[in-house]
């Protein structure tokens, strides 16, 4: 098995699955319905995008596995999703905040995925970029409106973006496996991204009159497999049904 | 749920490319561009678009259904109106 592809594949798509059951908690449950059906929009394209990855990690794993047993049955440490994505919906401010500062790096790495040399990963950045350009728009212009609203949005808004900063580090953080893949011409050198990724996120935080954090501390570990606290909760929410009834199938 | 609502806004979506814009709904939103980004979640998550207009309902004036009366009875018994009274010949197919 290419060891390295796989846990390459992983670390791009349980992005992408974790973001994706985060906003789908909020299917039903959204602060009104417009945002409410905006948000599982986001989450089921994600979730799109993600099937395509574990399909293809599926076939290089072989030993039987399929997409669903990648998404549901791995335990938390083999999960690579960076820890912004598990972080809460603590108010409607953290879901946005969350969102825009990954779907600013999302939008950055397909691009350059797109120029990937295994061609499988590169089909599926081209059908994926439409979305995220979508979701950035969404995510950013929300920010825009919380920041420069009423003095308790702005509050809400600079709180979160406060405490999901020390979360934005990590997305530039290279693994092994990343590393390998980068050399074989495959993966994205995500450290490369980092200068344009603060530009547009502190264009968009200016425009939105949020201060920029001065904080230099950031975490990481969701890329290691080590995660906060959050995310034993939400797989336990999300790996339930194939837990109780192993193989069932909508 | 907030309490206070943002304003009504009325969707019209075109679904093909010379087709005109339909009335499909519709929804709420604190201005227009919130309004064409809820429109699109909202009502062309089905492929159902290729064009939305969006126009606050306030703007939109109606006619008033106790005037119906007036307004629409007169035009029912002129069937005169309607092209229907021309012999075609059976060479025109499609008309």
């Amino acid at each position: 098995m290419k060891h390295n592809l796989y846990r390459y594949i992983l670390g791009i798509a349980d992005n992408s699955l974790i973001l994706g059951q985060r906003l789908g908690e909020l299917c039903g449950h959204g602060p009104n319905l417009e945002t409410d059906i905006a948000c599982t929009n986001m989450s089921l394209d994600l979730l799109g995008q993600v099937r395509s990855y574990y399909q293809y990690a599926a076939k290089i794993k072989g030993e039987g596995a399929s997409e669903d047993s990648i998404a549901f049955l791995r335990k938390e440490r083999e999960y690579y999703n960076v820890l912004l994505v598990e972080q809460p919906n603590t108010d409607f401010g953290y879901t946005m905040a969350r969102q825009f500062l990954f779907d600013v790096y999302h939008l950055l790495f397909l691009t350059e995925l797109q120029k990937s040399s295994d061609l499988t990963l590169s089909a599926i950045a081209t059908k994926s970029i439409k979305e995220v350009s979508y979701h950035q728009r969404f995510s950013s212009d929300w920010i825009k409106r919380l920041g420069d609203g009423t003095e308790e949005s702005n509050t809400r808004i600079q709180t979160a973006i406060n405490d999901l900063w020390t979360y934005t580090d990590e997305l530039f953080y290279l693994t092994d496996a990343d590393k390998a893949m980068v050399e074989e011409g495959i993966g994205v050198d995500v450290a490369t991204l980092k200068d344009a990724y603060y530009k547009t996120v502190s264009e968009v935080l200016e425009e939105a009159r949020i201060e920029i954090p001065e904080s230099k501390y950031f975490q990481k570990g969701g890329k290691q497999g080590i995660h906060t606290e959050h995310m034993g909760y939400l797989l336990a929410d999300m790996q339930y049904m194939q837990r109780a009834y192993p193989n069932m199938e909508w | 749920m907030s309490t206070k609502n943002w304003p009504l806004w009325e969707v019209f979506v075109r679904s093909k490319n010379g087709l005109e814009h339909r009335h499909f709904g519709s929804l709420h939103a604190a201005d227009a561009e919130m309004a064409l980004e809820n429109a699109r979640d909202v009502y062309t998550r089905r492929n159902e678009g290729v064009s939305i207009w969006v126009v606050e309902s306030k703007y939109i004036t109606a006619s008033n259904p106790e005037h119906n009366g007036e307004m629409f009875e007169p035009a029912q018994d002129k069937v005169y109106r309607h092209p229907t009274f021309y012999d075609l010949p059976d060479e025109v197919k499609h008309m």
